[in-house]
């Protein structure tokens, strides 16, 4: 019977850096060679293309480049692309890709998120034109007429709300911060984002974004691409990698107003990735959660069942279950947090680099089979679940 | 002084929220069928998607359901800090508005705190700001 299942084959990723003068579409293609090389593929058995959010004309600092550019520079006969923001997440462009190499609509396909956010800045004229301040329509009009600029902004209530509730402590909050730096020291591409292990004394006196995060709890601006490529099952013959398998995926928008939600869509999210598979919590060998800000990843160890509601601020105490040599690694190559605002696709690449034994000097002991990615944060999330079998 | 507030483009879904203040109205979209209030506004009821829906005034008193104090000066010439709370409102369950808490230091504000609406105009829009109620 043919292998209709989804895997990653490949993953690769740009140089990561702020403000580099590497153009963003070159970059996507530093990341695309990497990948290729890395699946053993050629851009010649490359048949699709999809991305997140797709390009943001106005606003592309945020995303600089579109599918149909890499098909065109490419050369790709591609049978299906995509690139769209209305999803669930970051990473339900591979989502969406595994579903269409599930179908038999295309064998392997690249997805990417590249960003320009730092570049961008610097250039605001040529990356940022459409964003203007002084208007606002959809949904940041119950937002930015209050100051409530930024997501920092927005998540930084549902972080009050968890301590005033549970008692999560900035002490406890700290340690995501703390692991994420540790963690990004041992990986060479986030040496321009963390020159330096965080420590808790200096992350108790930063300066405050909106209380209770302060900087360190907030992702940085970066210019990097990451590229994840997905094959069909039966097109695995054509591979030289070890793949690894897309066990699950699950998706979740409830509300589309970060302000209506009572808690964070990480948790239908987590609860549904279980339902579709028959491994468990206790199964997963390490954890790559979403931490655009360091809040983030408590609502998906909560949200995933890796400990109960509330309790994600006992989970991380003291920082060793979520270290590299602990029970449950979490973000082993920095995350956002450590090393860049790679906006999702890092944490699959991450994944899928520790399943293969391939992470150097951060790879984790053991012979680690199963892992976790996520995106998003309020109230969109998508997870997948990788395994090695 | 701090920036101009950036303003909403009005269209037939949010006008009555925007300029209910001129009345000293907070208007939130209420369902003639089930009773249930839709916030964000739109033309239909979000919970039995009646068109039968009409923005209605709602007490504009409510309860500090989080905040944050706000550091980060999000534009130019922006004054720091100010808290930015989510209000849970009497009167329409269900419904929470982003706002700000004015009037009061911002270590005067706390959870659960009750607290009223004041209208804030700027170029014929009227801005629900929050003070104490007590």
């Amino acid at each position: 019977m043919a292998d209709r299942e989804a895997y990653i084959t490949g993953v690769g990723q740009s140089e990561v850096g702020v403000r580099l003068p590497r153009h963003p579409l070159l970059l996507t293609v530093d990341a695309v060679r990497e990948a290729l090389d890395d699946a053993g593929l050629t851009l010649g058995q490359i048949d699709g293309v999809f991305t997140y959010p797709g390009k943001m004309n106005g606003y592309t600092a945020f995303s600089p480049v579109a599918s149909e550019d890499l098909i065109e520079v490419l050369g790709i006969k591609s049978k299906w692309h995509m690139g769209a923001m209305e999803q669930p997440a970051q990473l339900s462009a591979i989502g969406v890709a595994a579903m269409a190499v599930k179908q038999g609509l295309c064998r392997h396909v690249i997805c990417f998120r590249t960003v320009y956010e730092a570049g961008g800045m610097a250039d605001p004229a040529q990356y940022m034109s459409g964003a203007k301040q002084d208007s606002v329509s959809g949904s940041s009009q119950w937002t930015s007429p209050f100051w409530a600029t930024s997501a920092a902004c927005w998540t930084a209530q549902y972080a009050a709300k968890h301590m005033h509730k549970y008692g999560l402590t900035r002490e406890q909050l700290a340690q995501i911060a703390i692991n994420a730096s540790r963690n990004a020291m041992a990986n060479p591409r986030a040496r321009a984002i963390t020159k330096e292990e965080l420590t808790l004394e200096k992350y108790m006196s930063a300066r405050m974004i909106s209380t209770p995060l302060c900087l360190y709890d907030c992702d940085r601006f970066s210019d990097a691409s990451t590229v994840v490529i997905v094959s069909a099952g039966d097109a695995l013959d054509e591979v030289s990698a070890s793949p690894i398998r897309i066990a699950a995926m699950s998706g979740s928008v409830d509300r589309y107003s970060w302000d209506q939600v009572e808690e964070f869509a990480a948790y239908e999210t987590g609860a549904d990735l279980w339902k579709r598979t028959d491994y468990t919590p206790a199964d997963v060998d390490t954890a790559q959660f979403y931490d655009g800000f360091a809040f983030l990843p408590i609502t998906w160890l909560e949200g995933l069942g890796f400990c109960g509601k509330g309790e994600g601020g006992r989970f991380i105490e003291g920082g060793t279950r979520i270290a590299r040599g602990g029970e449950l690694p979490l973000n082993t190559f920095g995350g956002q947090l450590g090393a860049g605002r790679l906006h999702g696709f890092g944490f699959a690449h991450e994944a899928v680099t520790q399943l293969r034994g391939k992470a150097g000097e951060r790879q984790i002991a053991g012979d680690p089979r199963v892992a976790v990615a996520t995106s998003g944060g309020g109230p969109m999330a998508a997870a997948l679940l990788l395994a090695r079998d | 002084m701090n920036p101009p507030r950036p303003k909403p483009r009005l269209d037939q879904e949010n006008t009555a929220f925007w300029t209910g203040g001129r009345e000293g109205l907070l208007k939130i979209v209420k369902c003639g069928d089930c009773g249930e209030f839709t916030h964000p506004p739109r033309l239909l009821c979000r919970h039995c998607q009646s068109e039968n829906v009409a923005a209605q005034a709602v007490p504009g008193t409510g309860t500090i359901d989080s905040f944050t104090v706000n550091h980060q000066p999000w534009a130019k010439d922006l004054k720091v800090p100010y808290v930015i709370a989510r209000v849970k409102l009497d009167g329409a369950p269900g419904v929470y508005l982003t706002t700000n808490i004015v009037n009061c230091p911002v270590e005067a504000v706390d959870f659960d705190d009750r607290v009223r609406v004041i209208f804030e105009e700027q170029d014929g829009l009227f801005y629900p700001l929050f003070e104490k109620a007590d």
